[in-house]
């Protein structure tokens, strides 16, 4: 149905848009101007009199990544918006909620509190890493889907992330290890319980699957 | 301070491969330079613009600053170690656990594995006027805005307090303290080594500076002597909850007992001063007598004389009472474990 949906709106013609849908798609256009404004927000602020700008490589979810970053931009302004890799959240800036959460080497770390330039040498995993090249989830990503484990899901990825390097060093966690090993990471829907679940469900999925790991 | 949802402002950022590259970096931009290891501490200065250096000297780089390397005569921690290096080292956990359980219950899990045992003992006061950019007395100002009848205090000082009321935020210095480990610093007049208490210095000395560290200087390591190794430990910390704060007051100790009697003894508090304290009044009281509650009861009101507090802190004098009081009568209750 979505389909023919589609294929109506792609049949209209200029000449059938009616008046209602024409103001519609100036206000949805405007929006979209506007929720887009924070991309080029970096270049408003630091324009003409940034010169800390150096084309770098990085290496991103096994990805030999070019960028031009700025000596003072943290990884996950880089990850964002300079890589469009926007899986990777920013909830608090400043090391205290955990969103942001990526793995340097196999060990996660607050991406809003790392420097770019400091990890050239470092393999960098987010969470659009996770998933095997053919879109089998990682067991940990299947776990949540299958325990439902979030309620909005804007910290799941730093949540994952924070899991899924708890369990490279430790595999096989009780329920408060496991919670140990993610306390670095905050719910605001406070779904601390479900994502336990969810998480140590995903835990067992990997030792069952005994998943590949593409980072 | 409003979070700002933006870059930090530009500076220059070197990166040194070696302490002696470091040292040059730092003596060649003097006071423009900001000294940054894991940068837990570094980044909210930043970012809230209330520091705005020119040049940030980034020691990651820096291979000889890092790694736990162990002899006979104990073990050396290179000071840009992290603190999860250090929680899983298998030494330290065997020998020196008192630093385990202390630099464990530090920050995040993330936070550990980014933070630097280095950086740990020498991170700044977190007192919020002054983490604000407030001009006061630790800013360079002539006011203390904690210490006044409507200041926010219950997380300041209640010991030893001059002019500014702020607390030294560690928890692995008492435990460093405790276990007496020696701080090897680099200084553009050669290495020099310091015992662990020495390096932390209160207002009286430099109302600006929470430890002995000139611009220019570098700490290189940590080294704990095999004296203590394998002693009764006590380490213990309160804070509001149990992961992302600060101490509110933490106590650790080391003791060495035969039978029942306490032969050598060293304990050290902090979140009650500005600088770490060792208490050597309760040391010396204690040594020769049995580890029991009696004992632990006297030590602690020991341990808070001349304790002065605040508007809002008054609860830290019973807390440190008690503290004391459990490390070294020991403790029934169940401790958290997690």
């Amino acid at each position: 149905m979505a389909d023919r949906q589609e294929l109506r709106l792609l049949g209209d013609t200029p000449k059938a848009v009616s008046r209602r849908r024409f103001i519609q798609g100036v206000i949805a256009g405007g929006a979209a101007v506007s929720s887009a404004a924070y991309l080029f927000r970096s270049s408003a602020v630091h324009g003409a009199g940034d010169t800390g700008g150096r084309l770098i490589t990085l290496n991103v979810n096994g990805q030999r990544r070019r960028a031009d970053v700025m000596k003072q931009e943290t990884l996950a302004w880089t990850l964002r918006y300079k890589l469009g890799l926007t899986g990777t959240k920013l909830g608090c800036d400043r090391g205290e909620c955990g969103a942001c959460t990526v793995l340097l080497d196999d060990v996660p770390h607050y991406s809003c509190s790392v420097l770019t330039h400091t990890v050239r040498d470092q393999k960098v995993l987010t969470i659009e890493g996770l998933a095997n090249p053919d879109g089998t989830l990682h067991p940990i990503q299947q776990g949540i889907i299958d325990e439902q484990g979030f309620q909005c899901a804007f910290c799941m990825s730093g949540f994952i992330m924070a899991s899924v390097g708890f369990l490279k060093t430790t595999p096989n966690p009780t329920r408060s290890e496991l919670a140990h090993g993610i306390s670095g990471n905050l719910c605001r829907c406070q779904d601390y319980d479900k994502i336990l679940t969810s998480l140590m469900r995903g835990a067992e999925n990997m030792r069952e699957v005994n998943h590949v790991d593409v980072g | 301070m409003a979070v700002i949802r933006d870059v930090m402002a530009s500076f220059e950022l070197l990166q040194p491969a070696s302490i002696a590259d470091a040292q040059k970096l730092l003596q060649q931009h003097g006071e423009d330079a900001w000294v940054m290891a894991g940068g837990m501490d570094t980044f909210d200065w930043l970012k809230d613009r209330i520091r705005k250096p020119k040049v940030v000297v980034d020691l990651s780089g820096i291979e000889e600053l890092k790694g736990i390397r162990t002899s006979s005569d104990g073990i050396e921690i290179g000071a840009t170690t992290t603190l999860t290096e250090v929680v899983k080292h298998p030494v330290i956990r065997e020998k020196y656990s008192l630093l385990v359980e202390a630099a464990e219950v530090v920050a995040s899990p993330q936070i550990r594995n980014q933070g630097t045992i280095g950086g740990n003992v020498s991170q700044d006061a977190r007192c919020w006027y002054y983490r604000a950019g407030w001009p006061c007395y630790r800013a360079g100002g002539n006011i203390c805005y904690a210490d006044t009848p409507t200041g926010r205090n219950r997380e300041h000082a209640i010991l030893h307090a001059e002019r500014c009321v702020a607390v030294n935020p560690s928890d692995s210095a008492p435990a460093l303290i405790a276990l007496d480990a020696k701080f090897v610093l680099r200084t553009p007049r050669g290495e020099r080594i310091v015992d662990a208490e020495d390096y932390f210095i209160g207002p009286d000395i430099d109302i600006t500076r929470l430890h002995i560290l000139k611009p220019g200087d570098l700490l290189t390591a940590i080294r704990i002597p095999s004296a203590w190794a394998g002693s009764r430990f006590y380490f213990e910390k309160i804070r509001d909850r149990n992961v992302w704060d600060f101490p509110l007051l933490n106590v650790a100790s080391a003791m060495q007992v035969s039978g029942t009697t306490i032969d050598r003894i060293r304990i050290a508090v902090n979140g009650a001063a500005a600088r770490p304290l060792r208490l050597r009044a309760v040391e010396d009281a204690v040594r020769g007598k049995p580890a029991t509650a009696a004992t632990g009861e006297m030590a602690g009101k020991l341990a808070v004389q001349g304790a002065i507090p605040l508007q809002f802190n008054a609860y830290k004098i019973p807390l440190m009472r008690n503290l004391v009081k459990r490390a070294i009568g020991g403790v029934e209750e169940a401790r958290w474990a997690s």
